[in-house]
């Protein structure tokens, strides 16, 4: 076949929703995109661990203890669920840990914000998780198979995540003023970075249209903001608390919330390495990294030193 | 999965995995004797997927396929025995709440 008709046989299946699977003809640039799209996506599985991490020996009892505990847990397994997809194009492991740690490849900028009391961990489950889970389920039906299959099995593992942040922000909004105000302050902190996951706006989103087309992305970047306004500032009435937007108004006409200007510069500021905990979670992985460097080396010595062994019986046996 | 054949003369074994339709996951089917990989897909073809039960194939020969221990599956799998609170029902939440 030549390429135009490779090409051509790959937008017939794009358009007629037949998943693209490793061994099929893709175009460079769908592999490209869908590379940085779920290398990008899994080290911020990796890096969305630290956050939390940092409150697991400080949880105010068992319960939530072993709660938070498997929901980082949970996380880090959804990161090698996109590993493991985004091996499937070409890529090595030890390829994009080099990207994470050189800076070269990004992650979610939410992850770069800090984890100051313990309310954020109630607001992470509840709007960070909230809007992932709101990215993600379109993501289901992605084009790309291993993809798709990977994120159904996050989506399925990921409801109780926000379940359970909810439940932390309803325990403390109906506790005693000290708390309730722990997650105001929480509320507030968390509410803008989280609208900013959903990325820069529609007009503002150079990959959007191609990655649509190509129907790795469903709904664009603005919809799905909306949407997550929507549904977030119902359940935020529910625990008492206020967004802080004063601009936040029902608007009868279009049926959804009207909302105010989105700091984009900050956005940019984060993203470009400069927000409040970008320098130290990168460090954090890498020292990880550095110190798991000799249980890397000591499995293989010991698989090598097992199977030399093996040889040497088989060899007499013969 | 079928036991491992010693005898030299055979064939070895191989197992069979089939996608039945595009986007699903591969899920084991059987196995079959086969001389090597191409020979033990048009087998599989022949044997699992006379009525067009797939769409895609995998085989793996099967001395390659390590599996748990049945005998001890209990400690195994013991420890998310009693992690109830992975499941989203163990949060008792208003019933007003909302897409969640």
């Amino acid at each position: 076949m030549t390429v135009d008709s490779l090409q051509e046989h790959f937008d017939d299946k794009v358009k007629r929703e037949v998943t693209i699977e490793p061994r099929d003809w893709m175009p460079d640039d769908y592999r490209k995109t869908l590379l940085r799209q779920i290398s990008q996506h899994a080290h911020s599985e990796i890096v969305g661990m630290l956050p939390e991490g940092n409150w697991i020996t400080r949880a105010p009892n068992l319960r939530r203890k072993a709660v938070l505990l498997a929901k980082v847990q949970d996380e880090a397994g959804h990161g090698l669920y996109l590993y493991s997809a985004a091996e499937t194009l070409g890529s090595s492991r030890d390829e994009m840990m080099e990207q994470l740690h050189s800076g070269k490849a990004k992650y979610s900028s939410i992850f770069n914000y800090p984890s100051l009391t313990w309310a954020d961990m109630g607001a992470i489950g509840w709007l960070v998780d909230g809007a992932a889970i709101m990215n993600q389920v379109p993501l289901c039906r992605a084009s790309y198979g291993p993809y798709a299959r990977a994120m159904v099995r996050v989506c399925k593992e990921e409801s109780f995540h926000q379940r359970q942040g909810f439940e932390i922000m309803l325990t403390l909004s109906n506790g005693t003023e000290v708390q309730k105000k722990l997650a105001q302050d929480a509320l507030n902190r968390w509410w803008w970075p989280s609208i900013m996951m959903f990325g820069p706006p529609d007009d503002n989103s150079p990959n959007t249209e191609q990655s649509m087309r190509w129907r790795i992305k469903r709904i664009s970047n603005d919809e799905l903001r909306q949407r997550f306004i929507d549904v977030t500032v119902e359940q935020a009435k529910i625990l008492g608390l206020t967004p802080p937007d004063k601009d936040l108004k029902w608007n009868e006409a279009t049926g959804h919330y009207d909302f105010g200007a989105i700091n984009w510069d900050e956005f940019w500021n984060v993203v470009k390495g400069n927000g409040p905990c970008n320098k130290e979670r990168l460090e954090a992985r890498k020292k990880a990294w550095e110190e798991g460097e000799w249980v890397r080396e000591a499995a293989l010595a010991y698989s090598k030193k097992r199977s030399e062994r093996n040889n040497k019986i088989s060899a007499k046996a013969a | 999965m079928a036991q491992q054949t010693t005898n030299k003369n055979e064939w070895p074994l191989w197992e069979v995995f089939i996608r039945s339709k595009a986007g699903l996951d591969h899920k084991h089917a059987g196995s079959i004797h086969a001389a090597d990989a191409e020979m033990a897909i048009e087998n599989a073809r022949d044997v699992y997927t006379r009525r067009m039960e797939g769409v895609s194939i995998w085989v793996v020969e099967s001395k390659y396929i390590h599996a748990s221990e049945p005998g001890q599956s209990e400690e195994l799998f013991e420890p998310a025995n009693d992690k109830i609170y992975r499941h989203p029902t163990f949060y008792d939440l208003p019933d007003e709440l909302k897409h969640m």
